[in-house]
């Protein structure tokens, strides 16, 4: 009747895994009891969960990613804090819970902290930059953050609920396979990890389609903002890269499941084409994840350096080649491998060769800045800190891409440094900068500038020390992964890096303090104008937060970096807006599709994962029929009128034109 | 807030080309919705690229058991390739049917496609069971878990594709030719001969040069 599930499947013995449950388990339902009794669950169903509207799916998906990097995060704490103490002992996490986490750690942090959070920006920012009113297909993007959200419910459900994959974060077989990882653990990874890559596929398809598509007059491909570009350019590589996840997992899945010998060490099954198979997919996810942080660091730069950025057709250059360029290295992930000195050696010099435009964009931001009237805002400030950090990082990556110093560095501490040096000073730092950024945007106000400071210097202190003495600990042989060591020189460095884990805490609860004080304080952090930082692109045009319709009129661009664009000609012509004809706005209504979806999602993937077969029909049928359901609808768009979309704009512009006068006067 | 600092270079003509030409707005909903379902079947050529990597990688990988040209039987696959090739045609004229907004010649160009959908569905099921019965699963060896799994993943996305078309048809019976579904009629449309294309490459790779002895 459940498969493979019974009471045993609950680690009852394991106090932290339960702890922790039983405490998510709590908040979870005193947030659901206090949305019920207060009333607010018809306005969360109606303007949040089943809202199509591109800015609200963007703020639920960092929403989802903040909250997931709260859980990555805690992992990250326990084995900093179980490497510092395990010298010469087992520390105080058994071997096959340290596993685990640091899987889940990996696991999180990558498809449920770092994609959410980039496509969270992306599906608030780019149709706002373009000047548009939606993205392609409002539904589908529904769809797609829901299905997102389920693997991260799986994922948790795994902490509880049976156990999570104790291989990494890419189950590499022959160890995921069946004989070596009898458990679930690899089922909750396998199925979470297609359940929410069918959603990034169709949040990449449809961003790749908005960009080429869905552009305002004049909004020429050489006049979109850097963000638009570095999003078209990602959302590319999802496209092309996200099937191979979907196809190496299933292959895994079928050797699992029905005793396929695609990965297997009998019956003529080859474990490499695994390793080629996820690095061909895992290395352009790399650069999926840092492409839309160089673009809000190029937005960033621009705006609070006051010019325009330096280089803009080099950039565009760079960036599509760092994009065709990625699907070119993904051997160096296991030059170990023993593929020969040929492939090794073509392998290194193409991935040395993605430098070369990584260090074109380091230099067009240096030149921007070069000359600028700068403000160090937050923003600004993260971007700063990403490009020193950056650079260190990408050093040590041209490093390890040279294959006999890699024979030396492979699956060592020294790896495990350069990694997070690249996504945290990279993909993070760029979140970060974009979350501080677009923040008055989204809700209106501002972000208190303090807290926000002091989020950056106890992180970037903070991450320093926790990741350079990883390096160091590299450097004397310590490999990844370990649960307990003897070697005494290691000690020290691990314990410097559990007290840096400690500072980049505090980064973290000033972030949160940050969002509670400006919160509280939000009539004093009102942004009026729609404009808070002086802003260059189309999404400062319009209010903050702006209207669901984005735009009453699709703004005609000029040129390049439009809306300054518009400001100058303003100022020159005092904003003589003759009041213009307003029309009616087709929106797309709301739709419970993507939850209901996701709803029928999560009951086949844990069916899936447990064998409970009636549960997987029952779920495979429900989700049929939310599509058909979905696709009888008549009505699938609403009217705004005239009148109601010239009120609002009226309001806007009110507030402009008293923002010009008073720049007039100064 | 001042903004005096300097302009970007605001004209859309930096090299004197003399030819500027202004991007006229976002396109049509139907321009749309196809591109889109293109970069979607061009994601999933991509993932039946693995499957075909996969078969490339391990079709020697026998283990002692069949190889190719023990166990394919062309006349089968001859008789398949027909019918997908002709479910095309139909497919083809169904879109036609529909962009003219005649549900007789819509109806009978679906049923025909649907009905040589199911005969290359049976076709290939019967195949497979067959395979299986003789002791040539997809645990035999590496070898037949890479046919099973290439050819397998073409009949799951046919047997999606009936579904489709079944669905198709009803939308129009209760719907009529409305804009939304002659959308998704061409996607449907798109599909299923992109299928059609992939059906090329696995007859191809798997039983024309897997099948020489």
């Amino acid at each position: 009747m459940l498969g493979k599930l019974d009471w045993s499947a609950i680690p009852f013995d394991q106090p932290i895994p339960l702890v922790a449950g039983a405490v998510v388990l709590v908040a979870i339902l005193g947030v659901l009891f206090w949305v019920v009794v207060k009333g607010h669950l018809p306005y969360l169903w109606d303007e949040w969960i089943t809202s199509v509207d591109h800015k609200r799916i963007g703020v639920m998906y960092i929403l989802l990613a903040s909250v997931m990097l709260l859980r990555g995060g805690s992992d990250a704490i326990m084995m900093r804090i179980q490497q510092a103490v395990a010298y010469q002992s087992q520390g105080y996490l058994p071997p096959e819970h340290y596993n685990q986490i640091f899987s889940a750690h990996g696991t999180i942090m990558i498809f449920f902290v770092a994609m959410p959070f980039v496509i969270g920006l992306m599906n608030l920012v780019v149709p706002l930059q373009l000047g548009v009113r939606d993205v392609a297909f409002p539904t589908l993007n529904s769809v797609g953050f829901w299905l997102t959200a389920t693997g991260a419910l799986l994922v948790n459900i795994s902490l509880v609920v049976g156990e999570f994959a104790r291989t990494g974060w890419l189950a590499f077989p022959p160890l995921s396979g069946l004989s070596y990882s009898p458990g679930v653990g690899v089922d909750y990874y396998a199925w979470s990890l297609q359940i929410s890559g069918v959603g990034t596929l169709v949040a990449g398809i449809n961003l790749v389609t908005t960009v080429l598509k869905l552009r305002t007059k004049g909004m020429n491909y050489l006049r979109m903002p850097m963000f638009c570009w570095t999003t078209l350019a990602s959302n590319l590589l999802i496209v092309a890269a996200f099937p191979i996840l979907t196809a190496t997992l299933a292959m895994l899945l079928l050797d699992r499941y029905l005793g396929f010998h695609f990965f297997t060490n009998e019956a003529g099954g080859n474990v490499m084409m695994f390793m080629n198979l996820i690095w061909a997919w895992g290395h352009p996810e790399v650069y999926i994840l840092v492409l839309p942080a160089f673009g809000i660091f190029s937005e960033v730069v621009s705006t609070f350096s006051g010019k325009a950025l330096f280089g803009y057709r080099s950039m565009v250059l760079a960036t599509m080649a760092i994009c065709v360029v990625s699907f070119m290295v993904w051997l160096h992930h296991f030059f170990t491998m023993g593929a020969g000195p040929d492939v090794n050696a073509i392998f290194g010099i193409a991935s040395m060769i993605i430098a070369i435009p990584t260090g074109v964009k380091i230099y067009n931001w240096l030149f921007t800045m070069y000359g600028g009237r700068i403000r160090f805002a937050t923003p600004m400030l993260w971007s700063v800190g990403f490009m020193v950090t950056f650079i260190i990082g990408g050093l040590t990556g041209v490093l390890v891409a040279v294959p006999p110093a890699d024979f030396m560095l492979h699956n060592s501490m020294f790896l495990v440094a350069h990694f997070h040096n690249v996504i945290i000073g990279g993909v993070l730092f760029g979140a970060f900068a974009g979350f501080e950024y677009w923040f008055p945007k989204a809700f209106g106000f501002r972000l208190d500038e303090r807290w926000g400071k002091a989020a950056f210097w106890f992180t970037f202190t903070g991450f320093y020390v926790t990741f350079m003495p990883l390096y160091i600990a590299g450097m004397l042989g310590m490999t990844r992964r370990l649960q307990h060591y003897d070697v005494a020189a290691w000690r020290p460095w691990m314990i410097v890096a559990a007290f840096g884990m400690a500072v980049l805490s505090i980064g973290v609860i000033c972030q949160i303090m940050q969002l509670v004080v400006s919160i509280r304080n939000r009539e004093a952090l009102r942004d009026r104008t729609g404009d808070p930082w002086d802003g260059r692109s189309l999404e400062w045009a319009t209010s903050s937060p702006p209207p669901v319709f984005n735009f009453a009129f699709h703004p005609d661009v000029r040129g390049e970096d439009a809306y300054w664009d518009m400001k100058t000609r303003a100022q020159q012509q005092s904003f003589d807006h003759d009041v213009p004809g307003y029309q009616d706005i087709e929106m797309p209504r709301n739709s419970p599709t993507g939850f209901i979806c996701a709803f029928f999602a999560s009951i086949m993937g844990f069916a899936l994962i447990w064998h409970i077969w009636w549960m997987v029909i029952l779920g495979g049928i429900g989700a049929f029929a939310t599509f058909v359901v979905f696709a009888w609808r008549d009505h699938d768009e609403y009217v705004i009128p005239a009148e109601e979309v010239a009120r609002i704009d009226r309001i806007n512009l009110e507030e402009r034109r008293s923002l010009v006068s008073m720049a007039g006067a100064v | 807030m001042s903004m005096t600092a300097t302009v970007g270079h605001a004209h859309a003509d930096p090299h004197h080309i003399g030819i500027v030409i202004e991007h006229p707005g976002p396109a049509s909903k139907r321009i749309v919705t196809a591109y889109g379902f293109w970069v979607f079947l061009l994601s999933d050529i991509v993932m039946f690229s693995c499957f075909f990597a996969a078969y490339a990688v391990l079709s020697g990988q026998t283990a002692g058991g069949p190889s190719g040209a023990e166990i394919f039987e062309q006349r089968n696959v001859a008789i398949e390739t027909v019918c997908l090739l002709l479910s095309s045609f139909t497919c083809g004229m169904a879109s036609i049917a529909a962009d003219v907004r005649n549900r007789f010649w819509f109806y009978l160009g679906m049923a025909v496609t649907c009905v040589l959908g199911l005969i290359f569905l049976v076709i290939e099921f019967r195949e497979f069971a067959d395979l299986v019965a003789r002791g040539y699963g997809p645990s035999r060896s590496a070898f037949l878990t890479s046919f099973f799994s290439l050819v397998g993943c073409h009949g799951l996305h046919v047997s999606a594709g009936v579904l489709w078309l079944l669905t198709m048809m009803a939308q129009v019976f209760a719907k009529g030719f409305r804009a939304d579904v002659l959308r998704r009629m061409m996607c449907f449309a798109l599909f299923w001969h992109a299928l059609d294309i992939i059906w090329v490459g696995v007859f191809s790779v798997v039983y024309l040069l897997g099948g020489a002895p």
